[in-house]
C-alpha cells in the first residue's frame, strides 16, 4: 500500500487507473450502452430505410432494414407536393427563428434583472416567475384565453408567443448571470456612466454566449417539435407547420393527394398511385434531417450550459 | 406599475434610476407573462361556472363574469361520469412508475457511464441517448409503427416468419403499459443522464482516493460517496416530478397510440380525458373542472413535497 501512495503523489494519473472498476465490469457497462445507444439511432435509420423502399418491396417483405428494392419515388412524390411542403418548411422555420429571437430576449432580461440583487422589483418579479411553475390554469381556460381574449387562435402568433419564456430558462439564465459575470464589471460601467439597457446589451450579453447558446437551442427545438399548439389552434392548412403536416399525414395520407400538382391525372387516380407508406416516412425524414444535422454541433454547448446553469446556490 | 408607489414602499433605499431601467427592460416578460401564465390562471373560475357564451363579441372574461356561479356542480358530474375513476387510476399509476424509473434509470445510467474507462466511448454513447429527447412525439409515433404496424410492421414480419401469429398492436391494450414505460424512458434517460452526470463530474476525486486507500470497493464507493452527494439534484428532479404526477404527456398517450379507441383502458390519462372533453363535449364546464382539479393538485403535491423534503433534510428543499 505504502509504495501504492507515493507512486500516486508522483502522478494523479496512475491513481485513475488503479481506482477503477474491473475490466469485465467495464466491458459489460460498454455493452449495455452500445446497446442503448443503438436503441436510440436505429429507429430513425429504419425510417430512412422504408422511406427509400420500393413499394413492391413493402408489399411483399413489409418494413425491412434490407429491403428488396429501392426507389426514389416517395421522395419525387414529395416533390409534386412541394408548394405545400415548402410553405410548411417555411412555416416551421419562421416560427423557429422569430421565437427563438423573441424567447431569448424575453427570457434574457427577465434573468438578468433577477440577477442583479439590489433591484427593488426582485421580490415581487421572483413570485411572478415562481408561480406559473407549480400553478397553471389548465387548458380548457388556455384555450379560451388564446382564442378570445388574446385573439391569437389560428394566427402565426400562437405558434411563437406561448413557447417563448418558460420559468426554468429564466432561472437558468439567472444562475447564470449570477455566477459568471464579476459584479466588478458591472458597477464600473455604472460609475462610468453607461445605462443598464447599454450595460446589458453592451457587455453582458457578449459574454454570456454560451448561455444564449443553451438557451437559444432549448426554444429552437422546442418550436421545430412543437404540434401541439397546431393541433390545438390552427385550422388554416396555409399555417401547417411541418409536424402538423407530419400529423395530418398520419391519419390521412390522401391530405398529400389534394394538394398535389398530380401532372394532369385525377386525384383520385393519383392517391391510388402514391408509394403511401414510404411517402409518409419521407415526410418523418424530412423533419427529422435538420435535427440530425445540427444537433451533433450543438450537444456539447447545450450539455456545458445546461451544466453551468442547473449548478444550485 | 408606478415607480413612486413602490419607491414609498421601501424606506431604506430609494428607487433609483438603475431600478427604472431594468423595469423597463422586462416589461415585455411581464406583459408577456401576465397574458400568456396569470389569464390561463384567471380561467379556472370556470369550474366553478356554468360557463355560458352570453354575448359572442364579447371576450372571454366578460362571459365568464356574466355566467352563473354553479358551485362544485361540474366536479359532481366529472365525477358521475364513469370515467373518471379509470382516468385517476390511469394517470396515477403511470405517473407513479414513470417518476420512479425516472430517477432510478438515469441514475444508474451516469452511475455506470461515469466509471467507463474510456471518456470519448463515454460521450458518443451519451449524444447517440439524447437524440429521443429530441424528436417529438408525432416523429417517435412513426418510429412505433415502424415497428408495430400489423400488415408491415418488422415485429410481427419476424413473428410471423417463426411461425408465430402476428400480433393487432393497435388493438390489444395488454401490450401497451410496457410499450409506454419504455418509450418514455427512452425518450427522457439522455437528459436525465446529463443532469446526473455532472453533479457527478463535480465531486472532488480526493474522496474517491482516501476511499480506495481505506479499501473500499467501486460498487462501496459509489454506494457511499457518489450517491450521497448527488442527493440533492436527485431530490430536486423528485420535487419537481411529483408536480407531474397528476398530469400525463399528452402526445405519448394520444400520438403515438394513434389515438386507438380499442386502447382506451390504457391511454385515458387525464390529459386526454381533457382534450377529448375540449374537442367532442359542446360545453367545456366538465373539463374545466378536470383542469382545475389537474392544476390544484399538482400545485399541491409540490409544495407537499417539498414540505417533507425540509422537515427531514432543509438543504435540499427548493422552495
Amino acid at each position: 500500500m505504502a509504495k501504492t501512495k507515493r507512486k500516486m503523489e508522483e502522478d494523479p494519473e496512475v491513481l485513475s487507473k488503479i481506482n477503477r472498476v474491473k475490466p469485465v465490469t467495464n466491458i459489460i457497462f460498454s455493452a449495455i450502452f452500445v446497446i442503448l445507444a443503438l436503441t436510440c439511432i436505429i429507429p430513425a435509420i429504419f425510417i430512412v430505410v422504408i422511406s427509400f423502399s420500393s413499394m413492391d418491396s413493402i408489399n411483399e417483405i413489409g418494413y425491412s432494414f434490407f429491403p428488396t428494392s429501392l426507389s426514389l419515388d416517395a421522395y419525387a412524390y414529395l416533390w409534386n407536393n412541394r408548394v405545400m411542403i415548402g410553405t410548411a418548411f417555411l412555416v416551421s422555420v419562421f416560427v423557429t427563428i422569430v421565437g427563438t429571437v423573441i424567447g431569448l430576449f424575453l427570457t434574457a432580461a427577465m434573468g438578468y434583472a433577477l440577477s442583479r440583487s439590489s433591484f427593488k422589483l426582485k421580490g415581487i418579479y421572483t413570485v411572478l416567475v415562481f408561480i406559473p411553475m407549480v400553478f397553471g390554469g389548465g387548458l380548457v381556460s388556455t384555450y379560451n384565453v388564446y382564442s378570445s381574449v388574446l385573439n391569437i387562435k389560428d394566427t402565426i402568433w400562437v405558434l411563437i408567443l406561448p413557447l417563448a419564456v418558460s420559468s426554468f430558462n429564466v432561472i437558468i439564465c439567472k444562475t447564470f448571470f449570477k455566477s459568471t459575470i464579476p459584479q466588478s464589471i458591472l458597477e464600473s460601467a455604472e460609475i462610468d456612466g453607461a445605462s443598464q439597457m447599454r450595460t446589458y446589451f453592451t457587455i453582458v450579453l457578449p459574454i454570456s454566449k454560451p448561455l444564449l447558446a443553451t438557451i437559444g437551442i432549448l426554444l429552437s427545438f422546442s418550436y421545430w417539435n412543437d404540434w401541439f399548439l397546431s393541433l390545438m389552434y390552427i385550422s388554416n392548412t396555409k399555417l401547417y407547420s411541418l409536424q402538423a403536416v407530419l400529423m395530418s399525414v398520419e391519419k390521412n395520407i390522401e391530405f398529400l393527394a389534394q394538394n398535389a400538382d398530380t401532372m394532369g391525372a385525377s386525384i383520385a387516380a393519383y392517391a391510388t398511385n402514391m408509394p403511401k407508406e414510404p411517402m409518409r416516412m419521407a415526410m418523418a425524414v424530412v423533419i427529422v434531417l435538420p435535427i440530425a444535422c445540427v444537433y451533433p454541433f450543438f450537444q456539447q454547448y447545450f450539455v456545458s450550459g445546461l451544466t453551468i446553469g442547473s449548478v444550485k446556490e | 406599475m408606478s415607480k413612486e408607489k413602490l419607491a414609498g414602499g421601501k424606506k431604506k433605499d430609494r428607487w433609483s434610476k438603475r431600478d427604472t431601467e431594468l423595469a423597463v427592460l422586462t416589461v415585455p416578460t411581464v406583459i408577456w407573462y401576465i397574458c400568456f401564465c396569470y389569464f390561463p390562471m384567471f380561467g379556472v373560475l370556470m369550474a366553478f361556472k356554468n360557463f355560458k357564451i352570453i354575448d359572442g363579441t364579447k371576450s372571454f372574461f366578460y362571459n365568464l363574469m356574466k355566467s352563473e356561479w354553479t358551485g362544485f356542480k361540474n366536479f359532481e358530474f366529472l365525477f358521475s361520469s364513469g370515467s373518471g375513476a379509470l382516468v385517476v387510476k390511469l394517470t396515477l399509476l403511470y405517473n407513479i412508475v414513470f417518476i420512479i424509473l425516472g430517477i432510478v434509470v438515469p441514475v444508474c445510467l451516469s452511475l455506470m457511464m461515469s466509471q467507463l474507462y474510456s471518456k470519448r466511448f463515454g460521450k458518443v454513447a451519451q449524444t447517440f441517448m439524447f437524440l429521443p429527447y429530441f424528436m417529438s412525439w408525432v416523429v417517435v409515433t412513426y418510429f412505433v409503427f415502424a415497428f408495430l404496424s400489423p400488415d408491415k410492421g418488422l415485429i410481427n414480419t419476424m413473428l410471423v416468419n417463426s411461425g408465430k401469429e402476428a400480433i393487432r398492436w393497435y388493438q390489444e391494450p395488454k401490450y401497451w403499459p410496457v410499450i409506454l414505460v419504455f418509450l418514455s424512458q427512452w425518450k427522457g434517460m439522455g437528459y436525465g443522464m446529463v443532469v446526473y452526470l455532472a453533479s457527478i463530474t463535480g465531486i472532488d476525486g480526493t474522496l474517491y482516493e482516501a476511499a480506495m486507500i481505506d479499501g473500499a470497493t467501486k460498487f462501496q464507493q459509489a454506494v457511499k460517496i457518489t450517491l450521497p452527494l448527488m442527493k440533492p439534484v436527485i431530490i430536486m428532479m423528485f420535487i419537481l416530478a411529483m408536480g407531474g404526477l397528476v398530469r400525463s404527456d399528452f402526445g405519448l398517450f394520444y400520438q403515438v397510440t394513434k389515438a386507438s379507441d380499442s386502447l382506451y383502458t390504457v391511454t385515458e390519462t387525464i390529459d386526454v380525458f381533457i382534450y377529448k372533453m375540449i374537442k367532442t363535449q359542446p360545453n367545456p364546464n366538465m373539463g374545466s373542472a378536470a383542469a382545475f382539479l389537474q392544476s390544484v393538485v399538482g400545485c399541491g403535491l409540490i409544495l407537499l413535497s417539498n414540505w417533507i423534503v425540509k422537515k427531514v433534510d432543509n438543504d435540499s428543499a427548493i422552495i
